[in-house]
């Protein structure tokens, strides 16, 4: 076991990664001699060289079209996109061929392309810094979409997207990437499975669904209702595409409760599936709608106003208290 | 306004032309080419049968038979000429429209059909051909080729008996950001990889000067590597200059623009109506620069084939012709089912639910019918 960042268990994931398979490839703008904007990458150019931590033009299609084309050629390309705003330039290569080219080739083709994104909001950024983008993704067909909230799953994660052999978007917390924990770096074959949903608190009165940042913020929710009497349940969803459905509504089933935690707007956003399939699932079981907290329905405001923005432990106990009003 | 002073009937005087609409033999400075009459006829032969393949396309699309079909009439010269330069160990990535390519790489004509019979998205391994699959999407396909030949500088297959990658586009396609940023990626990478532009001065019923005020071949020395034009309706002029540039990058010297001057015959796709937007004289212009009546001309009047060759050719062309008609008849449509397969690599549990559910609701509808 060692301490480490979650930043520093990607960098640490993404080594081992490189270390175990020289098809490897890391890739993207200034995560070279900089080692990226957030350090994720940090050394990996150093140690193994120019060929292998690719400084790329600054341009995001080309980041992930010539990701593609290194992967037809047998590589596994982890790019980096610099910030959740900065993704949109790479849609178009992400969901018109990254997503649908192993289909067209009906299955001649795999595409073992990782595509990391810094997510969410809460570091005092400008515009198109802050963003919670998962919704576009988990709406195309073809892709994985994850979601890490705290280091130990970090390492092992990024490590289990790059040895998939589908697309995956992984989405990383960036105002947790300075969290700390204990990381054990040995246990690499009991990995948790990259696409199951984990209860990282156990409870009987509510159930927390939440991924990414909101992770912790749920975890602190949950230990201040504590104190007030009430057992909050957190689930980690981990992956959002596939979604573990069948963990969600085991969950939901004993709670009778539900609330769904993202910053990302609650209007069309990943939360309005989640509720749909506990809804479908857990009908009989709930004893009162499924709830969400999320940002409004707007862009990402100016940062000064960004804690209002953000879902925080005071509206998710808000939410939790509701539920108990039906 | 800008009038683009380069479209149009007179050839520019920087095109590269080998072969005269005319039929004559003439030289260029910079490229040559040294072909048997044996290799002269084969590639008669090439630009024939992909005509006739294309041919039979557009009727069975207007039979009904093809949901849409995207035509090369016009383009086989670009094609058969780029497609011959290329070893086994180049890859290819197209547009929708390189049937001719495709013949070059071996892709049997009928697999093209699919994508246009609405059976399947893309019928061939791109691997067992080095010919990669059709991109739709404009422009997309030229990032993922050079790409490609990152990896095959990653694999040290740079040099002596090295590897490339060619990538089609068309004119449209330049205004593309993705096909700016693969230049940007290729130059700044010196990567083995040959651009083939078909400038077939139509993207759909836009002119080129709609797309540029320049000559597309120059745009490559702002991007920092050679551009050249060639005569694209001149199969020997294709041949020629893609193997150089083929040859340059495969040793190391890094990519090439290669602007195939030519013209698209046909319409866009059968869903267009070309006589909306063009002069049927701009066609006639054309015709008159046929990338196959000059090359029947050249063997002809130089004695290297026969009417009984001509004769064998066009049977030729008639059995493929009757052959891939037949195939394309014969082309199952998938199962329902079958809209799950392939999306994922791995295991997906969302598509194993749907697929069973989806399977479910079906065989209810076999159950009713077998009821009654």
């Amino acid at each position: 076991m060692t301490t480490l960042t979650l930043a520093k268990a990607l960098n640490e994931g993404m080594r081992k990664a490189m270390e175990d398979d020289p098809k490897v490839l890391v890739m993207g703008e200034d995560v070279g001699k900089l080692g990226g904007v957030f350090r994720v990458t940090d050394g990996l150019q150093k140690d193994f060289g120019e060929e292998r931590v690719i400084d790329t033009p600054l341009a995001e299609s080309g980041i992930v079209g010539t990701a593609i084309g290194l992967a037809l050629r047998g590589y596994r390309p982890v790019c980096e996109i610099q910030f959740d705003g900065f993704v949109f330039p790479a849609a178009d290569q992400i969901i018109t061929q990254l997503a649908k080219m192993p289909l067209r080739s009906l299955g001649a083709l795999k595409l073992p392309v990782v595509v990391r994104i810094p997510c969410g909001g809460g570091i005092g950024a400008v515009e198109h810094h802050s963003e919670s983008p998962e919704a576009y993704f988990t709406h195309t067909a073809g892709l994985r979409v994850v979601a890490c909230s705290n280091p130990a799953d970090a390492y092992a994660m990024i490590q289990q997207a790059i040895r998939c052999d589908d697309p995956v978007i992984f989405f990383e917390p960036k105002r947790r990437y300075w969290e700390k924990a204990e990381v054990d770096t040995a246990a690499a074959e009991e990995w948790f499975p990259l696409d199951r949903a984990r209860v990282v608190r156990p409870g009987t009165d509510v159930t927390l669904l939440a991924y990414g940042p909101m992770v912790k913020t749920c975890l602190e929710a949950a230990a201040a209702a504590e104190e007030d009497g009430r057992s909050l349940e957190i689930v980690d969803l981990r992956s959002l595409n596939p979604l573990d459905t069948a963990a969600i509504a085991e969950s939901v089933r004993r709670t009778g409760r539900c609330v769904v935690v993202h910053e990302a707007p609650v209007f069309g956003g990943f939360g309005a599936e989640l509720a749909a399939r506990i809804t479908e699932e857990c009908f009989y079981s709930l004893e009162a709608p499924v709830l969400r907290v999320g940002g409004p329905s707007t862009p990402y405001p100016p940062s000064r106003l960004e804690e209002h923005y953000l879902p925080d432990l005071d509206r998710v106990l808000d939410a939790v208290d509701r539920a108990f009003t039906f | 306004m800008t009038a683009d002073a380069s479209r149009g009937a007179q050839a520019p005087p920087e095109l590269v032309q080998l072969l005269t609409p005319e039929g004559e033999r003439v030289e260029h400075p910079d490229y040559d080419i040294d072909l048997t009459p044996e290799e002269i006829r084969a590639l008669y032969r090439d630009l024939v049968l992909v005509r006739r393949v294309d041919l039979e396309a557009v009727a069975l699309q207007r039979q009904g038979e093809l949901g849409i079909w995207a035509s090369l009439l016009g383009q086989e010269a670009a094609q058969i000429g780029s497609g011959r330069a290329l070893t086994d160990a180049d890859m290819a990535f197209p547009t929708y429209r390189e049937h001719g390519v495709a013949w070059c790489r071996g892709v049997d004509p009928v697999n093209l059909l699919g994508l246009f019979r609405g059976v399947n998205h893309g019928g061939w391994d791109p691997a067992e051909h080095n010919f990669h699959l059709y991109t739709i999407v404009i422009g997309s396909q030229t990032l993922h080729a050079v790409g490609y030949a990152m990896g095959i500088q990653r694999d040290g297959a740079v040099g002596e008996n090295g590897a490339a990658t060619i990538v089609y586009f068309g004119d449209g396609a330049t205004s593309q950001g993705d096909v700016n940023e693969s230049f940007i990626w290729a130059s700044v990478f010196n990567a083995p990889v040959v651009f083939f532009c078909q400038n077939n001065q139509w993207a759909i019923s836009e002119p080129l000067e709609k797309q540029s005020r320049i000559p597309l071949y120059r745009r490559a020395s702002g991007f920092g590597f050679p551009g050249v034009r060639v005569d694209g309706n001149d199969v020997f002029a294709c041949l020629a200059v893609t193997r150089k540039a083929l040859t340059d990058a495969r040793s190391g010297q890094g990519p090439v623009l290669i602007e195939a001057f030519t013209y698209r015959m046909g319409a866009h796709t059968t869903s267009d109506d070309p006589t909306r937007y063009r002069v049927q004289d701009e066609l006639e212009a054309w015709k008159l620069k046929d990338p196959i009546e000059r090359v029947r001309a050249y063997l002809f009047k130089n004695q290297l084939a026969d009417q009984a060759f001509f004769d064998e050719v066009d049977a030729e062309a008639d059995e493929l012709g009757r052959d891939v008609r037949k195939r394309c008849l014969e082309m199952p449509d998938p199962e329902p089912l079958a809209i799950f397969d392939h999306v994922y690599t791995e295991p997906h549990r969302l598509m194993d639910e749907e697929r069973a559910a989806f399977a479910s609701y079906l065989s209810g509808f076999e159950t009713e019918e077998g009821g009654r």
